[in-house]
């Protein structure tokens, strides 16, 4: 029990140190990323992306399976927490899909905005005059 | 329990009588009841995406979070990032003094967990203190709110024809990407006039735009959220704290799990700010 005792001290001290230099880690990449500590040297978007992404997720599993000890438990309350979300994967692709949608939308909706169109005279529309009343033309 | 399931064959396990998945029924439910929250809080942030992602310009983290919430973005005195950091140290921290409560829970030293405890709830309070002030920060001096959100990005390159008093004067030129703050006084918000100096609109006149207005909504929300999950986590570790010391967990003899259940709840915060970080601060 007491080498047990120690050997898990050691391991919350090299767990924590380890999410420290990652947390260090990740924000040296943000800063040198957009030309903070070297002038005017700045990194590709998704490489920031893609390396902050996978360094938070490390930290993720990092809390998972030591500090919260998920390591430690039985495989069935392993599977029935972890595994519900990765529903979460299809979540965040559907949305950001959407999202951009959303985005290319707003683009379109400007652009017609913008369009200039020329005055007619008549209204081309198959409606009872009463509806039409209200429309200056 | 490895002695346990050697014994109950895999089918028996489930009859009755023994704890099946090898934890009680409250550590159980306390990782579903995560498990939940982890959902609230992913729905929350996948909505942030989206609505990052659909705009055409997003307020630059860098500039409206700096090293001292006391400088407005822009002047001298601001580091983009080192204040959160520093706020993630502390909730780290915290989550380390919370790791070595449970180890010395599961030894029944209730000296150990006491002070142990302690550190954690002062590491919470301290978070709690940072983002008060961040807030404060934001609300009292920058003036954005849930609905209004001064703090843009430009999405073209222009020059300015007025300056704000601040880091803005008449001439200041910009590129597509450059963050600004709308500075409110007497009551109004001041939006500077500029001139477009590139593209299909060369020559035209315009006044800052406000930013994207979900961020504010976004931005207290979430961190509200998460700042009132601290907040609570605190209170129950000082009712825990208190039975702690009381010594009802010592009578049960379970290797203090109250303080291990406390714990994963207190990871789970720790955890949720990984990913507040990565995607308001960071990206």
């Amino acid at each position: 029990m007491a080498h047990d005792y120690e050997k898990s001290k050691k391991i919350a001290l090299s767990t924590i140190l380890l999410l420290g230099v990652i947390t260090i880690v990740e924000v040296g990449v943000a800063l040198l990323g957009k030309g903070y500590i070297v002038e005017g040297w700045h990194w590709p978007i998704w490489l920031m992306g893609i390396l902050m992404i996978v360094l938070s997720l490390t930290k993720a599993v990092y809390i998972v399976f030591e500090f919260m000890h998920m390591k430690y438990e039985m495989n069935g309350l392993a599977k029935s927490v972890l595994l519900p979300t990765f529903l979460l994967v299809w979540g965040v692709i559907a949305f950001l899909y959407e999202g951009n949608d959303w985005g290319n939308r707003r683009d379109l909706i400007d652009n017609k905005n913008k369009e200039k169109i020329e005055e007619i005279g008549y209204l081309k529309y198959d409606a009872p005059d009463e509806l039409l009343k209200d429309y200056t033309i | 329990m490895a002695t346990e399931s050697t014994i109950i064959s895999e089918k028996e396990r489930w009859d009755g009588g023994t704890r099946p998945m090898g934890a009680s029924y409250g550590k159980l439910m306390m990782w579903y009841f995560l498990l939940s929250d982890a959902f609230t809080f992913s729905a929350f942030l996948i909505a942030y995406g989206a609505l990052r992602v659909s705009n055409p310009s997003w307020p630059v983290p860098d500039f409206v979070f700096q090293l001292l919430p006391e400088s407005l973005p822009g002047e001298a005195g601001g580091w983009p990032l080192i204040f959160v950091t520093f706020m993630t140290f502390v909730l780290l921290f915290s989550s380390y003094t919370m790791v070595r409560a449970v180890q010395e829970g599961a030894r029944e030293n209730k000296q150990g967990v006491t002070v142990w405890m302690v550190w954690t709830i002062i590491g919470g309070l301290g978070f709690l203190g940072c983002q008060a002030w961040e807030w404060n920060t934001l609300i009292a001096k920058e003036h954005m709110t849930v609905l209004t959100n001064p703090f843009g990005a430009h999405v073209e390159s222009g020059v300015y024809l007025e300056g704000d008093g601040h880091d803005i004067t008449e001439g200041t030129t910009f590129v597509p990407g450059d963050p600004y703050l709308i500075h409110k006084y007497e009551g109004e918000y001041h939006q500077l006039k500029y001139r477009v100096t590139e593209g299909e609109e060369t020559g035209i006149v315009k006044e800052q735009s406000f930013g994207p207005r979900a961020f504010g909504a976004l931005f207290f929300c979430i961190t509200g959220f998460h700042g009132f999950h601290v907040l609570s986590g605190v209170v129950f570790l000082l009712i825990i704290l208190i039975n702690v010391i009381s010594g009802n967990y010592a009578k049960r003899k379970n290797g203090y799990e109250m303080v291990e259940k406390i714990g994963l709840y207190w990871h789970f915060v720790d955890l949720v700010w990984v990913f507040v970080f990565l995607l308001f601060y960071l990206l």
